[in-house]
């Protein structure tokens, strides 16, 4: 090798380390909030804009999938709130200082950001006529007799969190008994009357719009919710410069900031990665340049039918056996029955959480939860299509001397095929419907543009997800009507046409 | 070649047939005959290995009828239901040739076969590409016969094969399977209700009632010597041509 191939292979070499090194991949999660996907959307930008290959995994769910995310290694960062690190994640009240945190958190391979400068805390608030009229200026003032018949109406997770209504109840001895709704449509819940107060978030674009007021923590009682980056330790090792560009982030965004983005995103329905941009570019000066995006439409179209493709014909391979053996071994049936029962009986959002237990966010919980929920009506269908076979049908195989396996395959899956088909059918059709709650773990697909609508009260997003899912639905319904005749034979058909 | 030996069977308590030793004389006609419930299908069923009876053994060609070998057994015997128990998703052909060709014969020879036993039950050649639903009574009946002979079995069981036909249709149809019979030489074993149709076909006519043989004999000799009561007033019971619902003389 001459001494110019060397260095030449050298170079290659060194180009070639270099450009690994230039483009490490991060992978950018969020929590199904607006704000948080607002800065999810903010570090992948960033990311990008420093030479990584950023990928965003957007509205993941709730706290606990977003962290177990983080902690696997399924995401490198993500937006998080100190208080909730304390009492949540971490449950130890005794980290007081952010030090401390930091400390608990590097036991784990993982660090956070100093933070970025708001505070979303939690707040109780109610629109400031109501609160004029009754008095309120402080939750102090809530726990006064004459105020004991307010409707409180919370959050899911402000009903569970240890610092949220349970520590709350006894720190101001309220003596309400709250209901349980969605964040998103707590603010209609007040605006139609239905409820006299709910629980917010100190950054919350609404609290503007709808005019509310916050009532008083007089007693000290929310920690402190600090907004931080919380990041695997490695991604300071991999992808230093985004690290350094992240750390540019700290205390520059500040409550009016994070209230202003989160109205433009939230009531004037401005994109999500727009909102980020134009912060990155009015406060870092930065000189953003927006990825073109796929159709949105398409993609979440084909990862829908992914979704669905997927589970049904593992689905269809599971249980038309399972509905052999149950025809062939009643009393194996009623178990099997049984089994597939109660699995349809499971909520979704329940198989979702199991399932990310053991499998990573993205499309794959979801596909194994819409595969348990094919299973129901594809066993069911196999078993009555064989059990409604005539019995003088059943004899004649048998006197024929055909062997049971050339009955099956021969005589009764033949027989049956109508059933099983339709079995598959509704099955698909359940599918396509169900495939929508999928973006809870980032599963992508229609439900994505519904969950997000639903935050953002915004009904034309919420149909452009739930829209062609319906048609997709009729699509699939229609398509199979079309696959009847390729499936079922022909004589079975001249048969029921006469029947 | 195909015997009973001390066979009973009882459902629920009622004994449907009584111990029963009984045999079939090759190239022979049989015809089991009686009232609903005496017993002459269950007998069938034995025979086919469809019912298990409670004692006693079923004999063919010298080998004892057992599970492990019955369904090789089914193989050398023809069964008939009424209407032919055809397959519905399955062409006439298909149907005919479903087991031949599960034993691995190829389309032609199917076909070939399928075609000598059409011309023999008189099944019209295009009724071959049919579907069940599209074909009469009649030829799903004669397509029935055919798929029993497809493998050429030494013994072919009937149960009620003209059962769903009307009166025309059955007086071809009888008129053809008596030929048929005679041509091959086959064992045959029917069960009917129908006075008529066992004088028609049976060289040999046992008449069963409450679960047991209560007379054996050719149709004449049931008419001229009935054994008992019983026999007597189920022959009056029939509307024979010449006797006319005549009293049977004792």
């Amino acid at each position: 090798m001459s001494a110019a191939t060397r260095s030449l292979a050298l170079a290659l070499l060194a180009g070639g380390i270099a450009a690994a090194q230039e483009a490490p991949l991060v992978r950018v999660g969020s929590k199904a909030s607006i704000e948080n996907e607002i800065l999810g959307e903010m570090v992948t930008l960033l990311a990008r804009h420093h030479g990584a290959k950023a990928q965003h995994r957007a509205a993941l769910g709730g706290t606990q999938i977003v962290f177990q995310a983080l902690s696997r290694g399924d995401i490198d960062v993500y937006p998080e709130y100190t208080g909730t690190l304390t009492a949540e994640i971490l449950q130890d009240q005794s980290l007081r200082t952010d030090d401390e945190l930091r400390a608990a958190l590097a036991s784990r391979g993982l660090a956070m950001t100093r933070p970025l400068g708001f505070n979303n805390t939690y707040a109780l608030g109610l629109p400031e006529a109501a609160a004029e009229r009754l008095g309120l200026e402080s939750i102090s003032d809530l726990a006064k007799a004459e105020h004991a018949g307010l409707r409180l109406g919370f959050s899911e997770e402000f009903m569970n969190r240890s610092d949220g209504w349970p520590g709350l109840k006894d720190a101001y001895r309220l003596p309400h008994r709250p209901k349980t709704l969605d964040h998103s449509l707590a603010y209609r819940g007040l605006a139609a009357g239905s409820i006299d107060v709910t629980d917010l978030y100190s950054t919350d674009s609404e609290i503007k719009y709808h005019k509310l007021r916050l009532l008083a923590d007089d007693h000290g009682y929310f920690p402190e919710y600090h907004c931080v980056l919380l990041h695997r330790n490695d991604l300071a090792v991999r992808a230093p410069a985004v690290m350094a560009a992240l750390v540019r982030l700290e205390g520059a965004i500040d409550n009016s900031a994070m209230s202003e983005m989160n109205t433009r995103r939230k009531i004037d329905h401005v994109g999500g990665r727009q909102v980020a941009a134009d912060f990155l570019e009015s406060r870092l000066k930065l000189d953003i340049e927006l990825p073109r995006e796929p159709n949105p439409l398409w993609a979440a179209t084909r990862r829908h039918l992914l979704l669905v493709g997927i589970s049904l014909a593992a689905a269809v391979l599971v249980a038309v056996p399972l509905g052999i053996w149950s025809y062939k071994w009643p009393k194996l049936g009623h178990g099997i029955m049984a089994l597939v029962g109660i699995v349809q009986t499971l909520p979704s959002m329940a198989v979702l959480a199991v399932m990310l237990t053991f499998l990573p966010i993205g499309p794959a919980p979801a596909i194994v939860a819409l595969f348990f929920y094919s299973l129901l009506p594809i066993v069911r269908s196999t078993l009555t299509g064989l059990k409604e076979i005539p019995n003088h049908l059943k004899e004649s195989a048998i006197v024929l001397g055909l062997s049971p396996r050339a009955r099956l395959w021969r005589v009764e899956l033949p027989m049956a095929s109508r059933s099983i088909l339709s079995g598959i059918k509704t099955a698909a059709v359940i599918n396509v419907g169900t495939a929508t709650i999928g973006s809870l773990v980032g599963a992508g697909g229609y439900g994505d543009a519904i969950l997000a609508g639903i935050r953002l009260i915004d009904i034309p997003l919420i149909l452009q997800g739930a829209v062609p899912a319906a048609v997709l639905a009729l699509v699939v319904q229609f398509g199979f009507d079309l696959l009847e005749p390729l499936i079922v034979p022909k004589g079975l058909r001249l048969a029921a046409g006469k029947g | 070649m195909l015997e009973l030996i001390d066979v009973a069977k009882s459902f629920g308590g009622t004994q449907v047939l009584q111990p029963t030793t009984l045999r079939f004389e090759r190239g022979k006609t049989t015809v089991l005959i009686g009232p609903s419930g005496c017993g002459k299908s269950t007998l069938l069923r034995i025979i086919i290995g469809l019912v298990e009876p409670d004692q006693g053994q079923v004999v063919f060609d010298g080998q004892k009828l057992t599970p492990a070998n019955i369904m090789l057994m089914r193989r050398k015997i023809g069964y008939v239901i009424q209407d032919g128990g055809l397959f519905p998703h399955l062409s006439a052909i298909d149907n005919v040739g479903l087991l031949a060709r599960h034993l691995g014969w190829s389309k032609l020879e199917v076909q070939k076969q399928a075609e000598k036993l059409a011309e023999l039950t008189r099944l019209p050649h295009e009724a071959l590409a049919k579907y069940p639903a599209q074909l009469s009574g009649g030829q799903r009946q004669r397509l029935g016969i055919m798929r029993a002979l497809m493998l050429d079995p030494a013994v072919i069981l009937l149960d009620e094969p003209m059962g769903a036909l009307d009166p025309l249709v059955r007086y071809d149809l009888q008129e053809d399977l008596r030929k048929i019979f005679q041509s091959l030489g086959k064992t045959v074993v029917m069960v009917t209700h129908d006075m008529g149709e066992a004088g028609f076909f049976g060289d040999r006519v046992l008449l069963l009632g409450g679960g047991r043989i209560v007379q054996d004999g050719t149709l004449d000799e049931l008419i001229a010597a009935p054994a008992d009561d019983f026999v007597r007033r189920f022959i009056s019971a029939q509307r024979l041509p010449g006797l006319n619902g005549k009293e049977v003389p004792a």
